[in-house]
């Protein structure tokens, strides 16, 4: 029996303002751009959650639980839906409901916690598992850390958190000769399963689908369900990773991307040996066949499926290590709205924006660029941090109740 | 008397010092009685030029300045659109002189890049001034004026035109050569028309001795040719001092400038961090635009002094009054400066400077700390003393504010007046 295991990220960061300058430092704690966060949340509500969320509805009623899917979703999008898309949280809620849905664990604020802190780490992670429980009722079994970012190291501190399974990048270089379709372990786990996406079927949808350059263009349900069957009798378990924004946004729908995939349950299940699963339902059809040592990062970032999207230039260092040398004074204050606002400032996309990696990767970064530039994101993420740092020292030294001068986020 | 002018730049149209002199200068020249019509190019601004090194002025987004920089009456502005020129009948000229007897301005973008703004000349420069000349050539027939004065290299061939054709005196003004923007690493295209600009003007001007004796040096000027003449300064502040506020407690040391070869910034950088080991409760401003901010900010980060080292990108106008009122201290670090405007704006503010050797500026501030612009060990001991001695900082700013006072447009209109007069009469 061979199990498809789609896996979908939900995640919008709340992007800083682009005219938070120099002179804004000490007097403006309005760090985020409001208006572009509610517009992007609308937009991408509009053409890809809303009408998404429909299809997997009735897709699950349909085939009545046969067809299943599971999603990460970062806990600042779902505070973003609460803020700008209720509708949306109502229907990922619903979906939850039908049993057939599964949500993973992560970091709340989709953070390289795991790289640079791993008490903030748990801690980030903690926070996701109230933020389910608060809002879905859920308790997550098997968690995926941000943009898939993996190592040993992070298998085996998930692995002391509880976590049963852990999802990580097929990457080439680890696989070698092995085949991403079985479940692993994780070197130095001993019950923690992992499981290893298959970039390349991943990717056709995710990435190849609307390129009229690609051989397999236009790309139809039976031709995929069709590659899918010719993992039979060699594989378990195809797991199928990828951004939720993939349909409607990244692939428009006039590409045809939500018609396929109305489609592709019928054609994948015209082979018998083929069935939907979750993470959590394969663990219980599955054993790890291996043990499989992942001794440096890897993610599912860019062409180099490592840190460098978020970590190696200069100006993605010194953000970076500045966010976390914040980390005992903002604990000190023990304010949550100084946590939040610290913790918001380490969501992954702000250094993202400022990757330098111009070739073909960085038409990506371009494409979920809001700055200009790679420097202009350095700077206004660096100014935002000066004014933190500010209120910070003045909050440390007078004493006095952080609250009543730094209200996070919002604009009056 | 009639002046015809030929600038680059001219408010709001402005990229740096050049367009604020030729403001002051016109509208002094017209309050003492004279009339300027000031002819410069306008680029069509859709038109994209990424590489090269200076933006035409009419490429800087212009936001309304017109409350700042009134047009002073007695001068006339017509922004040329060059880009059309060559595809034009002379009788169309008229309609298109008339069509641009104001400079239009185009919408700020509130939220352009801090790097957008390259400082530099544009790609197809020398062809834009080879169209500009064109206008030169169309303004010297049946000439309403009685002399010809230019500002700098672009502008150098339209004057000659207008010259040949017309044949009124010429007055070169250099406000830069090509060996200070270039650190000596001259284009000779660029120096060769600096050279013919040089040679054909009846009377040739420069911004301080120090240019002159460039001219003398590397141009191969006569002396007795050259006239100096420092700029002036409005003392205007255009913001009132009191209404700023920073907002952090720490010292403020800025820089202002384009981040180009010539302003030096790197060693204001490598000086900012040497101070910050030293004293962390200082904060550095590096304010403007050019080709090497990008190189500054990665800089700024590599040494991980980003939590005290500032970038504001391109700043003029209202917000670089704040800036310069926020400060407490002013550091022009140029390679070299044939003048420098920006100590003089600071000081407005009551704002002492350190201005390196290599500068205009130095000759009119003697009493003001200076210093080689390499030399970034002396220079962050400058800024910690400064920063740290509030009686030496006091007395400083009391010697270098009173240079403001000798330092009037009407003054510069004067002497300007009295050169065109000899030129007119012989």
């Amino acid at each position: 029996m061979t199990r498809i295991c789609f896996y979908f990220q939900v995640h919008q960061p709340f992007r800083l303002r682009k005219d938070y300058d120099f002179f804004n430092i000490g007097h403006s704690p309005y760090y985020e751009d409001t208006v572009n966060n509610r517009a992007i949340m609308r937009k991408v509500a509009e053409k890809c959650y809303l009408p998404m969320n429909r299809l997997l509805l009735e897709l699950i009623h349909r085939w009545q639980g046969r067809f299943r899917v599971s999603f990460s979703i970062s806990g600042v999008c779902l505070e973003q839906f609460q803020l700008y898309a209720p509708d949306v949280l109502a229907s990922f809620q619903e979906l939850v409901k039908t049993g057939c849905v599964e949500l993973l664990g992560e970091t709340y604020y989709h953070s390289l916690a795991s790289v640079y802190s791993p008490k903030e780490f748990s801690r980030q992670i903690e926070l996701h598992r109230q933020t389910l429980e608060d809002l879905f009722d859920y308790r997550a079994q098997v968690f995926r850390n941000t943009e898939l970012i993996y190592s040993d190291s992070i298998a085996q501190q998930i692995e002391g958190l509880g976590f049963r399974g852990i999802i990580a990048e097929g990457v080439d270089r680890i696989l070698d000769w092995r085949s991403p379709n079985f479940l692993y372990q994780p070197a130095p786990c001993h019950r923690l399963a992992l499981f290893l996406k298959n970039y390349q079927l991943s990717d056709d949808l995710a990435f190849r689908f609307s390129n009229r350059d690609w051989p397999s263009w236009p790309l139809s349900a039976s031709t995929y369900a069709s590659w899918l069957h010719q993992v039979a009798g060699n594989g378990e378990i195809v797991n199928l990773f990828m951004d939720y924004e993939t349909f409607g946004e990244h692939q428009w729908a006039e590409t045809g991307i939500f018609e396929f995939m109305r489609a592709l349950p019928d054609f994948v299940f015209r082979h018998p040996d083929f069935h939907f699963v979750t993470p959590s339902e394969a663990l219980e059809q599955l054993q790890p066949i291996a043990k499989l040592s992942f001794p440096h990062y890897v993610s599912w970032a860019d062409l180099d499926r490592d840190l460098s999207a978020w970590v190696g230039n200069p100006l993605q260092d010194a953000a970076m290590e500045r966010v976390y040398a914040l980390e005992d004074k903002v604990l000190r204050l023990n304010d949550p709205n100084i946590l939040h606002v610290w913790r918001k400032l380490q969501t992954s996309d702000h250094f993202y924006y400022m990757c330098t990696k111009w070739f073909s990767d960085g038409d990506v970064h371009k494409y979920f660029n809001p700055y200009h530039t790679p420097f202009d994101a350095h700077i206004i993420h660096s100014n935002v941090l000066s004014d933190f740092e500010t209120r910070l020292e003045s909050s440390l030294f007078s004493g006095q109740s952080p609250q009543s001068q730094l209200r996070p986020s919002l604009t009056p | 008397m009639r002046v015809l002018m030929f600038g680059w730049e001219f408010p709001p149209l402005i990229s740096g010092g050049l367009g604020t002199a030729c403001y002051g200068m016109t509208k002094h020249l017209a309050e003492e009685g004279e009339e300027v019509i000031f002819v410069l190019p306008k680029a069509p601004e859709s038109l994209h030029r990424p590489g090269y090194q200076v933006l035409s002025a009419s490429e800087i987004p212009a936001h309304s300045e017109e409350d700042t920089h009134p047009l002073p009456p007695g001068v006339q502005v017509w922004a040329m659109n060059a880009a059309l020129i060559p595809y034009t009948q002379e009788h169309e000229y008229k309609t298109l002189i008339e069509q641009h007897q104001q400079s239009t301005t185009s919408k700020a973008d509130s939220e352009a890049s801090i790097i957008s703004l390259s400082g530099h000349y544009a790609h197809n420069l020398f062809e834009e001034v080879q169209r500009f000349a064109e206008i030169g050539w169309r303004l010297g027939v049946r000439p309403q004026y009685d002399i010809i004065h230019a500002h700098d290299w672009m502008t150098f061939p339209a004057a000659i035109a207008a010259k040949q054709r017309s044949g009124k005196p010429l007055v070169t003004h250099v406000h830069a050569t090509e060996f200070d923007r270039t650190g000596d690493h001259p284009n000779q295209a660029i120096v060769a028309i600096e050279q013919e600009g040089l040679t054909q003007a009846d009377r040739v001007i420069a911004v301080s001795h120090r240019t002159k004796h460039t001219l003398i040096e590397r141009y191969g000027l006569r002396e007795e040719k050259i006239d100096v003449v420092h700029n002036g300064i409005d003392p205007q502040c255009l913001v009132d001092p009191a209404t700023i506020h920073k907002g952090f407690r720490e010292k403020l040391v800025i820089f202002v400038g384009r981040i180009t070869l010539q302003k030096g910034p790197e060693y204001f950088l490598q000086a900012a961090a040497r101070v910050l080991s030293k004293d962390p409760q200082i904060r550095f401003v590096m304010c403007g635009a050019g080709d090497m901010l990008p190189r500054m900010i990665e800089q700024a980060a590599a040494l991980r002094i980003q939590h005290r080292f500032h970038f504001t990108g391109f700043l003029r106008g209202e917000a670089l009054d704040r800036l310069y009122g926020m400060a407490d201290l002013f550091v022009m670090s140029s390679v070299s400066e044939p003048f420098g405007l920006t100590p003089f704006e600071a000081l407005r503010y009551q704002v002492p400077v350190i201005v390196s050797k290599q500068t205009g500026a130095a000759e009119l501030l003697p009493t003001a700390i200076q210093v080689d612009f390499w030399d970034i060990h002396a220079m962050a001991q400058m800024i910690l003393e400064f920063c740290n001695d509030t009686d030496f900082a006091r007395s400083m700013r009391r010697d270098e504010v009173s240079t403001l006072q000798r330092m009037s447009w009407r003054e510069v209109a004067h002497k300007l007046q009295h050169i065109y007069r000899r030129l007119v009469l012989t």
